[in-house]
């Protein structure tokens, strides 16, 4: 079978001791949590660590809880060692950020969900289908940008990586404005997630090598007489297991009336980063989110921005053309899952 | 092929027994079936279950090594140079091995031996074998096989196989007298012309069937050991250890008597694992060099290099019709992918014409393939071997002319079923045949007549059938010897052992060995043990190929095992002073017919005929009649019975997305008597299921720079229990008068239809016609665009006619 190169591994026994070794082993370091996706990915090579930490005994980097930092404020708070299987099912989840049980569910099958965390799957690598195979399949291509070779296979003559960002938690959170704790042995630091990728399909992430992703904090739903939807649409070939070819999450609050106040539309597994489709708002407002005339010009909306690229198995024009039907299967399937509880 | 000669068993009273090619008849030995059509358990169902069970990755010997492969980078290259000096000098290497030390070509089939161990002086596709480490872990022989240097002289690299065909000045086999073309064949039956001339209706059109893998859960493994006895030993996943044993002796130079092939627990094969592969020999040559026992285990990426897989086919089909629904000719032009070697491919070209002349009656027909060589993975034999591809085209097409002719899809199979008893239009004899049971069953299941056109635009059903061989008469090697043979021995404690030369890869030919000589000899199952695939001890067997076993081992089983009945109740009626065929045997007892108070075990029945006789154990074997055509490749594709099966599919088509959802999937399948009803439930369910993910998800090929596409199970899509329709498995029994007991084969046979079945339902469902597999997403939408495009607007259901896509 396929081999592991020798590292060290180390199982920290407290946040403190994990931020000491990452200070201590920077770039020649690597994290894993749940390894669904460090696993196959160390077996074909994309990494060369000296140590491999390992994060799951790290209890105080697991559970879910509202925080509320005054009468009014609520934040959904999930460590990033709780698992997609948790995520999927903790009743916090599913009451305050629907969409992001319904992006939970959707990540590979049930095996990975188990193992599987959010923060792992917000850190994910990017994917092409130049780069997830073995050391001998891309050796015999020559390599590519990404990882030990100067071509892209995807643009010709390209100069940038256009790997493809692959996580679904990873889009929905982008719609839900979730903000990210970041810790490092230097101190904390929060960040948005929509501030958190860089177009850069190599590393995708705006995460220094000595920092780990600690938490994630999804703003809870606030009454204001209104109600708070979300929800998530994912194309893959099969029922289950399978990365998304595209990957749709849909975040919109209406008024008392049932009309759309405001609304945040994420598309990704195009390139890189999520991307958050700008002027859907205005599109939006006033309208109902059961308005398949008015979810097929947000359709339209998105579908000229996103060029699906051949960095994803499939045929890409056909996804370009799969679109609009996400991009109104997530604003239907945030009306199927209800309006999220206020806190 | 001629006759074996009969047994010279002394205690052989039974005349059937000598007939030419042995077969018993559809009735029980006894009153009546005792375990023969019981719903029973799988002998080594529980040791599967609970992790029991010995596959070849599980033994591990003292001192064993590990192998590993390196393979070429390449498509089509000259070799150069080879230097394995650091390799060999790395600590804990222990020894490598290139293609000049095992220079013997091999093949599959004797007459066309194009392959080595591995590669001499040039490799064929990016993954072909170059040379081989033995070391003391796999981490070691990896890092070994990457300081073994090779120089290449890089080759046109051919892909297209109409690129193939028509390049004179790129020989991917040099010395091949046609160029790339590594099989052709041309046959034709009855006047084409004036059965054209005569029909109402002809479609032509061409359609494509891509590659697909067999994608087994276990790979590619082999474990040898080379004793101080001389004796070479090998452990392998195969599903052909006779061959194995055969190819193993020509290319290590070794006497055959001093090599012992095992098969253990096998995880899946479906036709991947029936030719001899580099890691078998490799394993032993390195096994031989370092005198300590060597493991290869394929990975993933490996096994798909490896492939034999079903061959993309492009076929040109020319189908008529009278207007009362009777074909009239049947014309097929096909050209065969083959990949880098020839395996199977003599046969597969054969196979591609040879198998569609039932269940449908077809007056007159011709086809002319040709295989030729690409610089891709070698492809093969996969479940249902040749037939699969043009089954589609031709199940299509029939489709098309019933819709021409404003008949029922069903109806216009019944009107051209052919029959039972008869002969086909390319001289294959038909025995049994319920291929007309087999439709009213699917018919019925699916509510066919209420609910096919009727389920509303986006919803529809379609249905195909097929036949297929219950093994062949073609032996791979020319030989008079029996095709299958089993031996029996009795202990004294009442334990039968049954040494089986079949190779069970899980469809559960060991059972069926049990369940046969439990039956004969009136035992309970659970006192037959089973041996098997094992050279030094069990009788030799061809394989698990060509849906054989059942067949041909059963009849075996039944001729080894009556002559011990025979025995058995000679032995006992002697000691009761009454006449043999007062003797009964069931349930694990002798008793006597005209008086059941008297009735000893069978331990006590067997003590006593050992007493009287001798030492107790049997023999028996199977041997097809002469069959086939009386012309150059007749004999491909006859078999002493063929299986029939009919398929209904219902689809649900998703016209925003191309995506297309199965939920119910009916198969009706005559395997003669069932035997063992669960195993072939379990073979109708799967053969659907694999059909299924042909038709949708699958997809073997290469990108453009020759590299396997998708040469991991992330990649290469299987279906999951998500995306499954439900299966609805049905049994039809139409006795076979050779078959054991009346059985026909059920392993291969299931698949066919379902393929045809799926696109003819996605035409009731929205009036387009798919012609080129695999339907994906994107392939379907264009269609439906295509179609409404060319209607100006909205089309319903099947009248539309939609676009070929």
């Amino acid at each position: 079978m396929l081999r592991l190169q020798p590292f060290d591994f180390v199982k920290p026994q407290s946040v403190d001791e994990a931020l000491g070794l990452l200070a201590k082993h920077g770039r020649n370091a690597k994290l894993i949590a749940g390894g669904t996706d460090v696993m196959p990915n160390l077996k074909h090579g994309l990494y060369q660590p000296e140590i491999v930490i390992g994060l799951a005994d790290l209890a105080e980097l697991r559970g879910v809880a509202i925080e509320r930092d005054n009468q009014e404020d609520g934040t959904l708070a999930i460590g990033a060692m709780t698992t997609l299987e948790e995520i999927e099912s903790h009743p916090l989840v599913i009451a305050h950020a629907p969409g992001l049980a319904q992006a939970a569910h959707a990540v590979a099958g049930p095996t990975q969900r188990t193992m599987g965390t959010l923060g792992g799957n917000v850190c994910l690598d990017t994917r092409c289908v130049w780069i997830n195979q073995t050391h001998f399949w891309r050796k015999s291509l020559g390599f590519c940008l990404k990882k030990d070779g100067t071509a892209c296979h995807v643009v010709e003559g390209g100069k940038s990586c256009v790997a493809a960002a692959s996580n679904d938690t990873a889009t929905m959170l982008c719609a839900l404005d979730a903000t990210l704790v970041i810790r490092s042995a230097r101190g904390a630091r929060t960040v948005a997630i929509r501030d958190f990728y860089k177009p850069d399909g190599i590393f995708n992430q705006r995460l220094e090598p000595d920092e780990l992703l600690a938490q994630v904090r999804v703003p809870a739903p606030r009454f204001t007489g209104g109600a708070t939807w979300s929800g998530y649409a994912k194309l893959r070939a099969r029922a289950s297991i399978d990365f998304p070819k595209l990957s749709v999450a849909a975040a919109f609050t209406t008024d008392a009336a049932g009309a759309i106040d405001d609304a945040t539309l994420v598309v990704s597994a195009i390139a890189a980063t999520p991307r958050l489709i700008s002027g859907i708002a205005e599109l939006a407002r006033g309208g109902r989110a059961d308005d398949l005339a008015l979810l097929a010009r947000l359709g339209e909306r998105a579908q000229k921005v996103t060029v699906p690229l051949t960095n994803i198995d499939g045929d890409a024009a056909w996804r370009r053309q799969m679109v609009p039907v996400f991009v109104k299967r997530a604003f239907l399937a945030a009306k199927a899952a209800g309006a999220a509880t206020a806190v | 092929m001629s006759a074996a000669k009969p047994a010279g068993d002394r205690t052989d009273s039974l005349e059937h027994v000598r007939s030419p090619n042995r077969t018993f008849g559809p009735q029980p030995p006894g009153e009546r079936f005792e375990v023969i059509g019981k719903r029973m358990r799988k002998v080594d169902g529980a040791a599967k279950a609970t992790g029991e069970a010995l596959y070849t990755d599980d033994l591990a010997l003292p001192g064993m090594l590990h192998g590993k492969t390196l393979r070429s980078p390449h498509a089509h290259a000259r070799i150069k140079r080879i230097d394995t000096k650091k390799a060999e000098a790395l600590d804990g290497v222990f020894g490598v091995v290139t293609g000049a030390e095992m220079p013997a070509r091999f093949g599959v089939i004797p007459w066309t031996p194009d392959e080595t161990a591995l590669c001499i002086d040039k490799v064929r596709f990016i993954g072909d074998p170059v040379a081989a480490v033995a070391a003391v872990d796999e981490e070691t022989a990896e890092r070994a096989i990457q300081l073994i240097e090779v120089e290449y002289e890089l080759l046109p690299a051919l892909f297209d196989p109409a690129e193939a065909l028509a390049r004179k000045d790129v020989l991917i086999h040099e010395g091949n007298k046609h160029g790339n073309v590594t099989k052709e064949v041309k046959l034709e039956f009855g006047d084409l012309a004036a059965a054209f001339a005569k029909s109402d209706f002809i479609v032509e059109d061409d359609y494509f069937f891509h590659g697909t893998a067999h994608a087994p859960i276990e790979t590619h493994v082999a474990l040898a050991r080379f004793g101080s006895d001389g004796v070479l030993t090998l452990w392998s996943a195969t599903q052909i250890p006779h061959y194995v044993h055969r190819e193993l002796a020509k290319v290590l130079d070794l006497p055959a008597p001093q090599i012992r092939v095992i098969q253990p627990c096998l995880g899946g094969a479906f036709g991947g694992k029936s030719d001899p592969f580099s890691l078998e020999f490799c394993a032993a040559k390195l096994a031989m060099k370092t005198r300590r026992p060597v493991k290869f285990l394929y990975t993933r990426e490996e096994e798909f290099y490896a492939h034999r897989g079903r061959h993309p086919m492009a076929m040109h089909f020319k189908t008529g019709m009278t207007k009362d629904g009777k074909l009239t000719a049947v014309d097929s032009k096909i050209l065969i992918d083959g990949g880098a070697y020839s395996s199977f491919g003599l046969v597969t070209t054969y196979y591609a014409g040879q198998l569609l002349t039932g269940p449908h009656h077809l007056p007159t027909y011709r086809f002319h393939s040709t295989r030729v060589f690409t610089n891709k993975p070698p492809c093969g034999p996969k479940r249902g071997h040749g037939s699969v591809q043009p089954r589609f085209a031709l199940e299509v097409q029939i489709d098309r002319l019933a819709e021409k002719a404003g008949i029922d899809p069903i109806e216009v199979r019944r009107r051209n079923f052919q029959g039972a008893y008869t002969t086909t239009v390319n001289g294959q004899r038909v025995t049994s045949n319920g291929f007309d049971q087999c439709l009213n069953q699917v018919e019925v299941a699916s509510g066919w007549k209420a609910r096919r056109g009727k389920l509303g635009r986006g919803r529809g059903l379609g249905v195909a059938g097929s036949m297929y061989i219950s093994g062949t008469n073609y032996c791979i090697y020319p030989n008079d010897m029996p095709q299958a043979g089993i031996q029996i021995k009795v202990d004294r404690s009442g334990l039968v052992t049954v040494f089986s030369g079949a190779s069970d890869i899980g469809q559960g030919s060991n059972s069926v060995a049990a369940y046969i000589v439990a039956e004969e000899l009136g035992m309970r199952v659970e006192d037959v043990r089973v041996v098997a695939a094992d050279s030094d001890l069990c009788p030799v067997d061809l394989g698990a190929y060509s849906s054989r076993i059942t067949f041909m081992v059963g009849n075996a089983a039944i001729h080894a095992a009556r002559k011990l009945r025979t025995q058995v109740q000679a032995a006992v009626a002697a000691e009761w002073g009454i006449e043999a065929e007062r003797v009964l045997l069931a349930g694990g007892f002798a008793f006597d017919r005209d008086d059941r108070s008297k009735a000893i075990s069978s331990a006590k029945a067997f003590q006593i005929t050992e007493a009287r006789l001798e030492t107790l154990g049997t023999t028996g074997s199977y041997n097809t009649p002469n069959l086939g055509g009386d012309y150059r490749g007749g004999t491909i594709g006859a078999s002493p019975a063929y299986s029939y099966t009919a398929c209904v599919a219902e689809v649900e088509v998703d016209e925003e997305t191309g995506i297309v959802t199965v939920p119910h999937i009916w198969t009706a399948h005559d395997c003669g008597r069932a035997l063992a009803p669960v195993l072939v439930e379990g073979q109708i369910e799967g053969s659907a299921y694999m059909g299924f993910g042909e038709v949708f998800l699958e997809d073997h090929d290469v990108n453009r720079f020759g590299l396997h596409a998708r040469p991991n199970l992330l990649d290469y899509t299987i279906p999951t229990s998500m995306d499954c329709p439900e299966f609805h498995a049905s049994i039809v029994e139409s006795l076979d008068p050779e078959g054991p007991y009346g059985a026909k084969e059920a392993g291969e046979g299931p698949l066919h239809p379902t393929i045809p079945a799926i696109a003819n339902a996605i035409h009731d469902a929205c009036g387009i016609w798919l012609t080129k597999l695999p339907f994906t997403p994107a392939k379907v939408l264009a269609a439906l665009q295509a179609q409404k495009a060319a209607s100006g607007g909205a089309r319903n259901g099947a009248s539309g006619n939609g676009a070929a896509h």
